[in-house]
Formats: C-alpha cells, sequence, structure tokens
C-alpha cells in the first residue's frame, strides 16, 4: 500500500536539515515531492554534481523574447523585469532532501505552483510589483514558518508568523530563538516531524475558527488564494506522483503546508482552484548565491539573520560552541588581535553558564557572542562587529557546474573569467591594475565594460582622474543579482563585448544631456568598445552641432579631452573623438561671446566654472591651434569689458595674464577697480581675478601694491560693501598664502625704499662659496662648472 | 554578619542602621534578599547566598511568587546584567568598564550584596594605593614584639574574601599603579595568596571572585597589562540610550536618595528632571535633541550620577530656602557647575548653549533667566 510522509520544515533550519536526513534515510522513500517550482524538474540532477556548491538559488526569470540583439535595442529595459528566486544553503532541509534523492536515485520533484503562474503577478498585489525589489521577491519563502522578522505590524496574523504564535504560547517573545531551542539546537531523539505538523494542524484549526476579517489581517492581497492554489498544486503533483506507482513518497514543504498536504481534499476541488490561472513564459536555472543575501540583514525579507551560525551548526560534528569559539579566535588573530586559548576556554564557559542561566538547552548564538564580547574582545565593540561579518552572516558564494544551463553571455563572462584570472568572490577585494600590462588592461576593460552592463562587480576607487593614467584602482564583490542582470543584459548580445558595445550605442542615442552623452564616449573608451564609437561619436557631433546652450557644451568638454588623453595611455583609437572635440572647440569659441554677456551673479559664478573647466582642458589637450583661438576669443571678450560681470572679467583678465597675452594688466586692474566702477562689481572683478591661488600676489609687487593701493583708497562706506566679497577671496587662499601676502604687504613699503633684489636681502659673496660648494658637488655639477 | 577583623576596632556594624548616611546595599535591601532567598528553589552555586537566577532577578527587579516586589536596581539592557552574574557563576573575575557615571560602582555593590550578601570587602584604587591594600600588612608594633605570625598580619580586604569564600570588590582598578594591578594577577590565576614570611598561603575557598571597576575616558589612568585583562571578563556600561530611559533613572535614585536624607516632601518635578536629563544628554553628545544643532561638548562627563546630584541638591535648595517646589532656579547652579569644569574652555560651550539653544525655546525662559543669573 502506498505510504506518504509529510515534513513540516523550517526553510534554511539547520535542525531541521538534520532531522529530515536522518528520517529520509530511515523512510527510504521511492519518490521525494520538495516545495519549489516543478520547472526545476529537470535540473535538479546538477545539484549531485561536485562543481554545486551549495549557497545557491534557483533562478526563474522570463527568457528574452527577442533574441538578436538588435531587436532589443530600442533602448529601454523591458516593462518591468521578473524573476524570483529559491535559495538553498548547504543546511537547507530542502537542499538536504535534494542531495539524499540524487545520492539514493530517488527521483526528486518540485510541487510548489509553477513559477509560471507566480512570475504573473496576482491582480492584488499590482503596485507591489513595480517596486525595484521585486526581483528578490521570494515567493517560496513568503509563507514559510522560517519567517523570523515577519512583518512589522503588531496584530500580524497566525499566517504570517505561525512560528510567532507557538513562542508566543511557550513563553518567547522571540520565535527564530524557541525554535531553536524546540528544534534547531536538538541533538538527536526521535523526529520531531509528528508534533510539528500536530502544531500546525492545531494553529491552522484555531485559525479557521477566527473570524474572516482578523483571519487576514496584515496580509499582503491576494496571499490567501495565492496559499490555495499553491497547496492544490501541492496535493495535485503528489497524486500524480503516487498514480506513477511510487509506493514510499516523502513530501518536504513548510511546516505551514502539512495539514493543507494531509488532508483529504478531492482533485475535482484542486482541478478547480488551479483552473485558468494566467501563465507567463518561464526559464530556470541554478545561481551561485551568497549567505549574505541569505541574511535578513541585506532586505532579503524571508531570509536568516545569522546563515554563518547555521551553517556551522550544520556542519560542526561536535561541539559547536567550542569550535565556533575557537574559529572567532582564529579570526581575531588573523587581525593581530592578541586572543589566547585561555581565552577560549573562558568564553565557552561563560556562553554555556549563560545559556544555564537562561534556561536554555544549549548555548545560542546570542550566549555565544556575549562571551566573544566579555572575554574574547575585552568588551570592545569593533572586534564583535568583525567576528559578526565574518562569520555570523560569513560570506560564503556558492558554485554552480559547468552544465548548468547559462545564457551565452554568462559562458562569455566565466570565460573571460578564467581567461584573466579574476575570481568571483562574496567578500570585497581591492584589485591594483597596472595598465601597461595587458593582462590588467584586458581586466580593466572587462570589468568596464560589464558596469556598462549594469553589472557592478567591480567598483572603480576614487583616486583622483588626473593623476597616475596607468594606474586603476578597482573594489570587487560579486553579489548573486548579478546573474539576473547578465541574464536580462543577454538581449544585448552574447559577449560582453558584444552586449556592451549594443548597451552603450542604445544609450547614446537616448542620453537626455549633451554631459551624459560625452560621459558615455568616455566609458567607450575606458572599456575598448571601438564598434560602438562610431555611433557614439555620430549621435554626439550631431548633439554638439544642433545644441546651442554654450554651457552644455562647455560642460561636455573635459569629460572628452579626459577620454582622449586617457585613450592614448590605454593605446585605444581615439580618430573620431578627436574631430568631435575639435568641433566642440570652434564651437564653444564662437558661441562663448553672445552667451557671456548679460549674466546676474549666480549665472556668472556658474559660468565661471564652465571657462575654468574649459582653459583646464584645453591645456591638458595641449594642442596649440585651440589654445590660440581660445585666447584670441578671451581677448575679444576682454576687449569690451562693460558688457561682461566683473566677476568673468576679472577671470579672464588673469587667464590671459597667466598665458602671457596681456602687458597692460595694472592698467586693467586699476581701471576695473577704480572710483568709477561700482564697488561691487570691482569687488567682483578683483574675486575673479585672484580666485584660485594668491600666487601671484606674492610674487607680482607691482600686482599687489595696486590692490593695495585700491583696497587702502576705498571711502569708509564702500570698504564695508567690498569686506564681504574681499573675504570670500582671500579666505580661499591657503593659510599659508594668506601669511606670506601679509609679511609681503608689511614689507612693500621698506621694498620700495630700499628697492635692492626681490626679497630684499643681499648675499654675501664670500660667505656663500662654502656652502654653494657643496650644493654643486651634490648636484654633481662640478665637473663642469 | 561577616565576622571582623580590622584593626583598631573600626570594624562591627553601627548598632542603629537608621543612624548611618548611607546603608550598605545589602542592608538596604536586606528584606528583599531574605525574600528571593526564601523563594529560590534553583541551584546555588558554591559560596553564593542566592542562584543566579535570583541574583539577576534581584539586579533587574522582578515579582517573587508570593507578591513581593524587587525593586530594579540596574536598568538597561539585561543581557549585560546576565553576563556579569554568568561570568561571577563560573568563578572568573568580572570587570565593569564604563564611563564615569554608568552605575559601574552601584552594580559591583548590589552583586557582591546579593552573592555573597556582603559588600564590604572593598578596595579603593588610587594612584597611591599600596600592594599591601591588596595582599596583606603587618601590624608592626607586633611584628617587632614577637616575629613574623599570623597575628601581626593585617589581612587585605581581598585576602578575607578568599578566606570567607566570598565576593573583593577594587574600585577604580586602572587608578592603581600597573605594578600595584599586576599582584591581582596570581589572585586571579592561581586563586592563592602566598605569604612567604610565614611560609604558608591563603587559598581561595569557594565563591572568592573579583569585581573590578575601571573607567575607560578618566585621565591619569594606568591601563591594565594584557596578562591582567585576559584574566577579567569585561561588561561595558553604556550610558542610558534614550531620554526617557534617563529620566526615568534620575527620578528613581532622586526619590530614594531624597527619602535617605529625610530632606522635607517635596515632589521631584518630573518637568524639571526632564529639563537636567535634556541638557545633560545633548550637551553630551555634542548635538540637541531634535538632530538639527551641533553643539561643543564640555570637558566633564556630564554622566547620569552628576544628573541625580544636580537634582538632588536641587531639591534640597528648594525644600530649605524655597517654597518647596522644585524651580528652574533651584538646579541652575548645580548645572553650571557640572558643566563648567574648565572655568576657561567650558564657559564658553555653556555660554553658546545657553544662547544658542536655550534661550530660542519658549517654553524654558525661566530656566534661561535663572541660568543667566548664576552665570
Amino acid at each position: 500500500m502506498s505510504h506518504v510522509e509529510v515534513y513540516g520544515i523550517r526553510h534554511h533550519g539547520p535542525g531541521s536539515a538534520r532531522a529530515l536526513r536522518g528520517a529520509l534515510e530511515e523512510f527510504k522513500p521511492d519518490a521525494v515531492l520538495i516545495e519549489g517550482p516543478p520547472e526545476a524538474d529537470p535540473i535538479v540532477e546538477l545539484a549531485g554534481e561536485p562543481g554545486m556548491v551549495p549557497p545557491v538559488a534557483l533562478l526563474a526569470y522570463a527568457p528574452a523574447t527577442g533574441g538578436a540583439p538588435a531587436a532589443a535595442g530600442a533602448g529601454d529595459r523591458g516593462d518591468g523585469r521578473k524573476a524570483a528566486f529559491w535559495p538553498f544553503a548547504e543546511f537547507s532541509p530542502e537542499w538536504q532532501a535534494i542531495r539524499y534523492a540524487l545520492g539514493a536515485g530517488v527521483p526528486v520533484r518540485f510541487c510548489d505552483l509553477p513559477a509560471a503562474h507566480q512570475l504573473v503577478p496576482s491582480p492584488g498585489a499590482e503596485e507591489e510589483d513595480s517596486e525595484p525589489e521585486d526581483a528578490e521577491q521570494e515567493s517560496a519563502e513568503k509563507d514559510g514558518p522560517g519567517e523570523g522578522e515577519a512583518p512589522p505590524e503588531p496584530a500580524e496574523g497566525i499566517r504570517l508568523d505561525p512560528l510567532g504564535w507557538l513562542a508566543k504560547a511557550a513563553g518567547y517573545d522571540d520565535a527564530e530563538r524557541w525554535w531553536d531551542d524546540v528544534v534547531e539546537h536538538r541533538g538527536g531523539g526521535p523526529s520531531p516531524f509528528p508534533a510539528i505538523a500536530e502544531a500546525m494542524a492545531e494553529l491552522r484549526e484555531q485559525l479557521a475558527e477566527l473570524p474572516e476579517g482578523a483571519a487576514s489581517a496584515g496580509l499582503p492581497p491576494g496571499h490567501l488564494l495565492r496559499e490555495e492554489q499553491r497547496e492544490a498544486h501541492m496535493r495535485r503533483t503528489l497524486r500524480r506522483t503516487l498514480k506513477e506507482g511510487h509506493e514510499r513518497v516523502a513530501v518536504v514543504c513548510g511546516a505551514w503546508h502539512v495539514p493543507a498536504l494531509r488532508a483529504k481534499v478531492p482533485a475535482a476541488h484542486d482541478d478547480r482552484t488551479l483552473r485558468g490561472l494566467p501563465k507567463a513564459k518561464v526559464a530556470m536555472t541554478w545561481v551561485p548565491w551568497t549567505h549574505g543575501r541569505l541574511s535578513g540583514r541585506s532586505g532579503y525579507g524571508a531570509g536568516v539573520r545569522s546563515p554563518g551560525w547555521y551553517h556551522h551548526l550544520f556542519t560542526a560534528p561536535d561541539r559547536p560552541v567550542e569550535r565556533w569559539l575557537t574559529a572567532a579566535a582564529r579570526v581575531l588573530r588573523a587581525e593581530d588581535l592578541h586572543v589566547s586559548s585561555a581565552h577560549v576556554i573562558e568564553a565557552v564557559r561563560l556562553a554555556e553558564a549563560l545559556a544555564a542561566l537562561r534556561g536554555r538547552p544549549l548555548a545560542g548564538l546570542d550566549e555565544v557572542t556575549e562571551a566573544t564580547r566579555a572575554v574574547l574582545c575585552e568588551g570592545a565593540d569593533l572586534p564583535v562587529e568583525l567576528i559578526q561579518r565574518r562569520m555570523v552572516v560569513g560570506e560564503r558564494l556558492g558554485a554552480v557546474p559547468e552544465r548548468t544551463p547559462m545564457v551565452p553571455l554568462q559562458r562569455d563572462l566565466q570565460a573571460q573569467q578564467r581567461r584573466l584570472r579574476l575570481k568571483p568572490s562574496a567578500l570585497d577585494k581591492e584589485q591594483d591594475l597596472d595598465l601597461r600590462k595587458p593582462v590588467d588592461l584586458e581586466r580593466s576593460r572587462l570589468l568596464h565594460r560589464l558596469r556598462l552592463l549594469h553589472v557592478d562587480w567591480g567598483v572603480p576607487a576614487e583616486t583622483g582622474r588626473s593623476k597616475g593614467t596607468f594606474r586603476e584602482t578597482w573594489t570587487l564583490a560579486w553579489r548573486p543579482e548579478f546573474d539576473v542582470e547578465l541574464i536580462e543584459a543577454s538581449a544585448w548580445g552574447t559577449t560582453v563585448r558584444g552586449a556592451a558595445t549594443a548597451r552603450a550605442e542604445s544609450a547614446a542615442t537616448g542620453a537626455g544631456t549633451l554631459a551624459d552623452l560625452t560621459s558615455v564616449a568616455e566609458r567607450c573608451l575606458l572599456a575598448d568598445l571601438g564598434d560602438a564609437l562610431p555611433t557614439v561619436m555620430r549621435v554626439l557631433a550631431d548633439r554638439a552641432a544642433v545644441d546651442t546652450d554654450v554651457a552644455q557644451l562647455m560642460s561636455a568638454m573635459p569629460a572628452l579631452v579626459r577620454a582622449l588623453r586617457y585613450g592614448d595611455v590605454r593605446g585605444t583609437p581615439t580618430g573620431p573623438l578627436r574631430t568631435v572635440v575639435d568641433g566642440l572647440v570652434v564651437r564653444i569659441c564662437v558661441g562663448l561671446p553672445p552667451a557671456v554677456t548679460g549674466l546676474d551673479d549666480d549665472a556668472a559664478r556658474e559660468f565661471l566654472g564652465h571657462v575654468d573647466a574649459v582653459h583646464g582642458a584645453l591645456a591638458l589637450l595641449a594642442e596649440d591651434g585651440h589654445i590660440e583661438r581660445w585666447r584670441r576669443t578671451l581677448e575679444g571678450l576682454v576687449a569690451r569689458p562693460e558688457a561682461l560681470h566683473g566677476l568673468i572679467e576679472g577671470r579672464l583678465t588673469r587667464l590671459l595674464l597667466d598665458a602671457g597675452r596681456l602687458h597692460d594688466v595694472a592698467d586693467r586692474m586699476a581701471r576695473a577697480v577704480s572710483t568709477g566702477t561700482a564697488p561691487a562689481r570691482a569687488a567682483a572683478w578683483v574675486e575673479g581675478f585672484l580666485s584660485g591661488g594668491g600666487l601671484i600676489l606674492m610674487h607680482d609687487t607691482a600686482l599687489l601694491r595696486l590692490v593695495d593701493d585700491w583696497i587702502a583708497g576705498l571711502p569708509g562706506d564702500s570698504f564695508t560693501d567690498v569686506l564681504p566679497l574681499l573675504r570670500r577671496t582671500f579666505g580661499a587662499y591657503a593659510d599659508a598664502e594668506r601669511r606670506a601676502i601679509g609679511e609681503r604687504l608689511r614689507r612693500l613699503d621698506q621694498t620700495s625704499a630700499a628697492s635692492s633684489g626681490p626679497d630684499g636681502e643681499d648675499v654675501d659673496a664670500a660667505r656663500a662659496a662654502a656652502a654653494t660648494a657643496t650644493t654643486l658637488h651634490i648636484l654633481g655639477w662640478e665637473g663642469s662648472s | 554578619m561577616t565576622e571582623k577583623h580590622l584593626p583598631g576596632g573600626l570594624g562591627g556594624r553601627p548598632s542603629g542602621e537608621t543612624s548611618v548616611l548611607r546603608p550598605h546595599a545589602e542592608q538596604e535591601y536586606a528584606g528583599e534578599l531574605a525574600r528571593l532567598a526564601e523563594h529560590d528553589d534553583r541551584p546555588r552555586p558554591p559560596g553564593w547566598r542566592l542562584s543566579p537566577w535570583a541574583v539577576t532577578t534581584y539586579l533587574l527587579g522582578g515579582e517573587l511568587p508570593d507578591g513581593t516586589a524587587v525593586t530594579p536596581k540596574y536598568v538597561g539592557p539585561r543581557r549585560l546584567m546576565e553576563v556579569a552574574v554568568a561570568t561571577l557563576a563560573t568563578d572568573r573575575a568580572l570587570l565593569l568598564l564604563g564611563v564615569p557615571g554608568t552605575a559601574k560602582t552601584w552594580v559591583s555593590e548590589h552583586l557582591a550584596a546579593a552573592v555573597s550578601g556582603d559588600s564590604t570587602l572593598l578596595v579603593q584604587g588610587t594612584a597611591g594605593t599600596a600592594e599591601e591594600a591588596i595582599r596583606y600588612g603587618w601590624n608592626y608594633a607586633r611584628l617587632l614584639a614577637e616575629g613574623p605570625s599570623e597575628q601581626a598580619l593585617v589581612e587585605s580586604p581581598l585576602m578575607r574574601a578568599m578566606r570567607l569564600g566570598s565576593v573583593a570588590r577594587i574600585e577604580e582598578l586602572t587608578r592603581m599603579p600597573s605594578d600595584v594591578q599586576d599582584t591581582l594577577i596570581t589572585v586571579l590565576s592561581e586563586k592563592t595568596l602566598p605569604v612567604p614570611e610565614l611560609n604558608t598561603e591563603v587559598q581561595a575557598r569557594k565563591g572568592f571572585t573579583v569585581i573590578a571597576t575601571a573607567n575607560d575616558r578618566d585621565r591619569g589612568v594606568n591601563e591594565l597589562s594584557s596578562a591582567l585583562r585576559r584574566r577579567f571578563n569585561t561588561v561595558v556600561l553604556p550610558l542610558p540610550e534614550s531620554v526617557e530611559e534617563e529620566v526615568g533613572i534620575v527620578a528613581r535614585r532622586v526619590d530614594q536618595i531624597g527619602a535617605g536624607l529625610e530632606l522635607p516632601e517635596s515632589p521631584a518635578g518630573l518637568e524639571e528632571i526632564r529639563r537636567v536629563v535634556t541638557v545633560f544628554r545633548e550637551l553630551r553628545s555634542g548635538v540637541t535633541g531634535d538632530g538639527r544643532t551641533k553643539l561643543k561638548s564640555p570637558s566633564g562627563t556630564l554622566s547620569t550620577a552628576e544628573a541625580i546630584s544636580v537634582i538632588t541638591s536641587g531639591l534640597a535648595l528648594a525644600a530649605h530656602f524655597g517654597d518647596g517646589v522644585l524651580r528652574a532656579a533651584d538646579v541652575a547652579g548645580g548645572i553650571v557647575g557640572a558643566v563648567v569644569q574648565d572655568p576657561v574652555s567650558d564657559r564658553v560651550v555653556w555660554q553658546e548653549y545657553l544662547e544658542a539653544v536655550v534661550r530660542d525655546r519658549p517654553e524654558w525662559r525661566d530656566f534661561y533667566r535663572a541660568c543667566r543669573e548664576v552665570s
């Protein structure tokens, strides 16, 4: 006669996992049904491969409909991506059931509602689905009793948190802790499953007695209906399995569902429930997962708070507390914190005493953490946080075997990762790249390309763009959701390079402002996407041609020039880019004069930034023709000072002075700050003129005297008006500069009286001779002199 | 009652407990301790008067089966007290660490009272604490007359605690010179105190342990050597987390102290307490309660204990010189005294706070005026 055992488990519960493994070995089923999407049936056998290392997750996603990358080139990312995960850790009971069944050669099936139905939004859950976090919607877990951090509402229903209910009945305030004490920390003993099933049956019975409104209080809309459908599907799968002739069937599902599966429900009823459900096209695969994503910390609602601890509980053969604290001591020692074995011994004793004091059967994570804090870390919090990060959560990254179904893009990335010896890891890792080395250059390109695909595996560290163009520092950390991004990006192409090219082209076409566009161009160059460049450049040229806003053109300029210079370092061909830059310079020079006239204070200040940026960019470009054109434009502007804002005029005068193009600066300044000019304008002029460094004042005595005379000659009222502006200018100087200027001013009169050398110092040649000789000797100029 | 061997006949309890200024914890809460012991049916570690559960209840408060209410002695995270009690139960030494005024001494006294029924075996750590204060000294008259003998030996509180198997307390451990601190190492690891002069030793009886307090903020402290540190389990006592919690602590203590000092009954205005606590918290954290304004912090620690003393002295002022109701003017002097420890820099801090924060709070106008008057 057929025999069905239903095992109610807690998702990601190591105690459940261990008990389940034991129960299965005893029961010896000839078929195992597991709560999970049935679409995964064909790939479940992959779980037995040696290359499969948990934590991993089943990923259900809507496959790309287009196929060719060109078809998806429309630019948007499709209307709302749909994906769902079913994560498994080593200590997940489901995982243990799968491994057992594969090891025993017994068929495994998933019996939950197909992902095809789950990925279709239920009508009530519309707004929930539009959230960006939807990709992590944990349909498989939503109602599992594994939810430690159930929703925050105080009036949460039994249904959402059945364990919380039971824990409360047992006098615990924390469901996880209760479950830990009652199930997870049990070593051996009789199977807990009958008791769990009974408790759940009792709960469901009580729930059924509650009035309609109270029973569903606090539930997301559509939850009840979905639960009914899921349980109906589980029953249907069970029936089908029995019909196929399996005699001993084990069902592994969330504890909550046990009574529903045991209930005798006519098949017709379930068929009615499941009839006419909307369906989506779904593809299924395994993806690596991380412990960090299993934990509740990262906003993954149905997680466990301490996957690392659970993993330890499951894998440690005996003495979990001792082993854990020893491991913690090793982590601390690795960070050069002195922790001896005596510490560990005392920590174990404290943990056990605490457990006894709190009436717990075995020291749990709380006790162990307290002991770690009080003994190993000597009361300090920082090392405790380290342990929390490294061990309690534990950044473990799973792996999937070769044969796992993957989109070509993922395969391409894997091949490149292997070739470039860049291994994905869940922990943050710094990687220094020397772009003069071919391998590092390729790594950098790969990371840049991935960033174009929104796979931020590497994040460049801010090292300042101007210096060290051949060195890049990246922080690498692999996150499981990158697989989803990759799968989604596979619509753009089959290789990383191809997809990134298509993505860049589309981004260029859809770019909003010229500055966005230039940043795309810059990224293309960094990623060495030569194929995308023509398109990007064409769009860029078109856009620059029609863009009438000179400010926009000017803000686009620095990034382009940087790209041009940087491209040279990386050996990227930049011909087309140069054409664009050339055109841009001409347009800016033509458009500048009308644009700078009649600006108010704020606009002038903003514009000043653009002028400086372009000036700096042109200096970086170091092309004489452009610089000449730019200077001539500026000269033209300065020639008609009345139309300019004081700030701009001052700044332009200064730029030209630095370039050695103006020889009457003293006159100009005197004119600008003379009594005929409104004090506010004069001060703005001075601010513009002196902004960005007081060096000129320190070295140009004539100029300094000019400024000094002007300030000294101001009438009392005007001085008060001008003072804030002056203060703003001089306040921006470094302390040392200010002091030097002050000292110079003090000596100004003496200097004019003595008018000896620049510093007013006489050199005694005879006394200096000895020092000079030594200096020359050091410099090695001795022979030539 | 513990037997006393104090030289010079200073030992022994005063006969009428009401006449002492501040009774010991085990005297003040003798009733509670007796009740707890009565209902305590759990196993007691050797040498303990109560079981660890009962000690925890004594510290954190609770209700006994017969309806006796146990007042909470410590308000704060339960886990800290559990760790402390568990530490003592594993015969480890306990180090209570924290900034001044976080109830370290208070907790240590009550722990000792609950565990061994005696909180008086106390060594006060100062820069001048000598080794004799921790080990033993000699009665020199006897030493000269009779030579080294048991009778000439003057035991330290620590030695007596070892003999009796009870808890010894060391206050301000970090204020002792380092070499004196290190005398503790042997005691804590070997649980024995050799007396080479008599060729004997005192071996600790079960139940002996040490509770030390130290603060990690004060200047002029001697860091613990790592060898000594290793022999302690450390519990860091935090400052109260929220205003409400701190107001509660202050109000409760003020009531107790007021009753002890037999001040004329006067309702300790909760409003005034809240104001003092708010001022202290804001200056301590360097930001106003609404998180909008940054403030300079004064050099003092502005602990909860200081808030308590400000309120208590304010109450005394109100009772004796005022109209019996605690008013802003009564606490203003105390607050200024607590905040302005350094006459130059702290005065600036206080003036800034007064003008920038206090002045802009309409409901604090009386307080502002009172503070202006005293500063």
